[in-house]
């Protein structure tokens, strides 16, 4: 048996996915964070059904790739439960009505009921349960209350009684809502007037620009601080000690030694420069980037969950418009400073191939990952602020420019910005925490392997002289054109595996500020990871991956070479 | 009762309220639209418009939608008096 979970964007199908299945997926306060369909098992008392999460769709049309996949993926299911939002039922039972009309067993969840009672909205559920014909079950799916009854109730599910003329929808849903929503009188709450003020222009930017730059300060206050009293005297007291004692043992040298702990300097482990897997190969994830990857992903997933990305979406339409993007392109290129990975998949709520094809391409080429910009604050930190920020402002101008040719070269019209804005919510905390416990657990799983197959790599190619045959011939491009010394290209060859490793290996190399800034920029422009690669492949196909690759090494090197000559 | 003023959307100041008259764009907009409450004999308040012909949010119900100027444009609003 297939249960799919519908609904409009937004209104928590995810939140109960992940209490029926038990499976994990992200859930935002924003429409559109599920793209894609995920599957769970849902455990019956003899059976097990396959419970699919869905994108949220407001109707049977879809408008974006994400709907697209929802629209399609209605067909194959046994069993409908549709989620609604309880605060908006008029809205919500549009698409019910809709759903109606497949003839599908059917269940329709009032979620967000926690909500309903301080907004002073009283919904008569009975009612509505004989009006359409189906089990109403009400629901808090954050805090899990109300999911027993839908699993208990699930064998209930039927075929809606209801009938109705399609051209008179609107009037159908009319008259349902009046007849069981009864509305008491509601004042403007603070957080209405906050979810207005913060849209309206003159008090809104203001507010995003602080935002943005508490955002920055926060993430860089809580990265330092963890890595300075947590990871780094973690790995100095404690792992270090140990790390000799092996070394010791194993004789201080040799291929073995190596490739395990790496050179030692000064007799002693540098674990940056040792390279080593068990030195460098686990410093590298857990005490540089770890911190700043729980720091970056507390901080987004309060926004998230608070609301705030489609405000700041409709205050930076315009400037996306200059690059051939709308506003809610925000969202994917702010998911991929966590990682490009999730960035490249949240591009399907943008509603044409051209906005796809330049949010791709620009957070390739211009975002760097919080792998890659740990890695970035850590080598160029040392040497102040006008390194970091030439590295990024950098960045940022290749960013707008390259849109604003992309925009002019891509002859296709962006549509408009159209989204909802989902009023503002305190974060629940249990929901707030999961969520950055998979985001890590996520990083963890990905980065490690990765991290420690790049630094193995490393070592084999650098014992068999393959890294110099290709340093000589790669040399007049990085050399010539970039100002890198020929070991610079090694670093580029690992970048594809992972980039924050690929920095490290700048380290011992012994860079000047001018060649650090060169190569940062230059490592987060040429080529995405091959995690992102596999992606790109499958969101944007086989042409246009190859074009957008193509206009990675070209923009590297052209942005490369120029610094090397403006610096 | 002395009728109001009809303007569109785009036009309407920050905060005013009205009714919707009239949606003059093809079937993919008013489709796109009617989900969202916006449609013809509908309540509506503008919350906020950008400068340079921004996008623009409004509030119907209590669902809160922001749209591009051209659809803004396209939409009828008899703006309620004062
Ligand atoms: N207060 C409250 N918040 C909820 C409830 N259910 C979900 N949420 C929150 O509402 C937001 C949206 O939940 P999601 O599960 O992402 O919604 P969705 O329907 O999957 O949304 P899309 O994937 O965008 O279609 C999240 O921030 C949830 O934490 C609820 O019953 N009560
Ligand atoms: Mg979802």
């Amino acid at each position: 048996m297939k249960i799919l979970l519908v609904g409009n964007p937004n209104v928590g199908k995810s939140v109960v996915f992940t209490r029926l299945t038990g499976v994990d997926v992200i859930a935002s306060n924003y429409p559109g964070t599920t793209v894609g369909f995920t599957e769970g098992k849902l455990k019956l008392d003899k059976e097990f059904a396959d419970v699919v999460d869905v994108p949220g769709i407001y109707s049977l049309e879809a408008a974006s790739k994400a709907e697209e996949v929802a629209v399609k993926m209605l067909e194959e299911g046994d069993v409908i439960i549709n989620v609604i939002d309880s605060t908006n039922i008029e809205r919500n039972l549009n698409l019910t009505l809709q759903l109606v009309r497949m003839g599908k067993p059917m269940l329709v969840i009032l979620n967000f009921w926690d909500e309903t009672h301080h907004r002073g909205i009283h919904i008569d559920v009975e009612k509505l349960e004989k009006l359409l014909g189906v089990p109403c079950i009400t629901a808090c799916a954050v805090s899990g209350e109300g999911i027993n009854h839908i699993v208990t109730r699930l064998a209930e599910a039927k075929v809606s009684s209801f009938k109705y003329n399609e051209k008179e929808r609107f009037h159908e849903v009319g008259n349902i809502v009046s007849s069981v929503q009864n509305l008491e009188h509601r004042h403007h709450t603070l957080m209405d007037r906050l979810g207005e003020l913060t849209v309206m222009p003159f008090t809104g930017i203001p507010f995003a620009v602080f935002v943005m730059a508490l955002t920055f300060v926060v993430i860089r206050f809580i990265g330092e601080g963890l890595i300075t009293r947590v990871f780094d005297p973690l790995f100095e007291k404690i792992w270090a000690p140990l790390v000799m004692k092996l070394s010791g043992v194993l004789g201080s040298t040799g291929f073995i030694h190596d490739i395990l702990i790496g050179k030692l300097t000064d007799g002693g482990i540098d674990f940056v420069q040792s390279f080593g897997l068990i030195t460098t190969g686990l410093y590298v994830p857990v005490a540089m980037v770890l911190p700043y990857i729980l720091s970056f992903y507390l901080i987004l997933s309060v926004l998230e969950d608070m609301g705030y990305l489609p405000r700041l979406a409709v205050l930076v339409d315009n400037l996306m418009h200059r690059l051939g993007l709308h506003g809610l392109a925000i969202v994917p290129m702010f998911l991929s400073f966590g990682c490009n990975v999730p960035g490249i998949m949240a591009t399907r709520i943008l509603e044409s191939r051209k906005q796809r094809f330049i949010c791709v391409a620009l957070m390739c080429i211009c975002v760097p990952c919080m792998s890659q910009s740990a890695m970035i604050i850590s080598l160029l930190g040392k040497h102040g602020i006008s390194g970091l920020g030439m590295v990024f402002l950098t960045l940022f101008i290749v960013w707008t420019l390259l849109g604003f040719i992309l925009k002019k070269l891509i002859k296709e019209e962006t549509p408009e910005i159209f989204v909802e804005i989902p009023s503002y919510r305190l974060p629940h905390m249990g929901a707030l925490i999961k969520k950055l416990w998979m985001r890590l657990r996520w990083f963890l799983k990905e980065a490690i392997p990765f991290v420690i197959l790049g630094v193995f790599v490393m070592n084999i190619l650098y014992t068999l002289g393959i890294i110099d045959f290709i340093g000589s011939l790669m040399q007049p491009v990085v050399t010539g054109i970039l100002g890198l010394p020929k070991e610079a290209v090694m670093s580029m060859l690992i970048g594809f595996l992972r980039k924050d490793v690929a920095v490290g290996m700048l380290v011992p190399l012994g860079l000047s500020l001018k060649q650090l800034i060169i190569a940062s920029v230059v490592l987060t422009m040429y080529f995405p990871c091959i995690a992102s690669f596999v992606v790109l492949f499958k969101e944007l196909g086989l042409k246009d991956m190859i074009k957008a690759a193509l206009l990675m090494i070209f923009t590297s090197l052209f942005v490369g070479g120029i610094l090397n000559i403006i610096l | 009762m002395k009728s109001n003023e009809v303007i569109t959307l785009a036009k309407m100041k920050q905060g005013e309220t009205g009714t919707i008259v009239e949606i003059a764009g093809g079937h993919g907009l008013t489709n796109r639209l009617e989900p969202m409450g916006i449609r013809e004999g509908g309540k509506v308040k503008k919350v906020s418009g950008q400068l340079m012909r921004g996008p623009i949010t409004l509030m119907v119900g209590s669902t809160h939608t922001a749209i591009g100027y051209g659809m803004a444009q396209k939409i009828l609003v008899e703006v309620d008096g004062k």
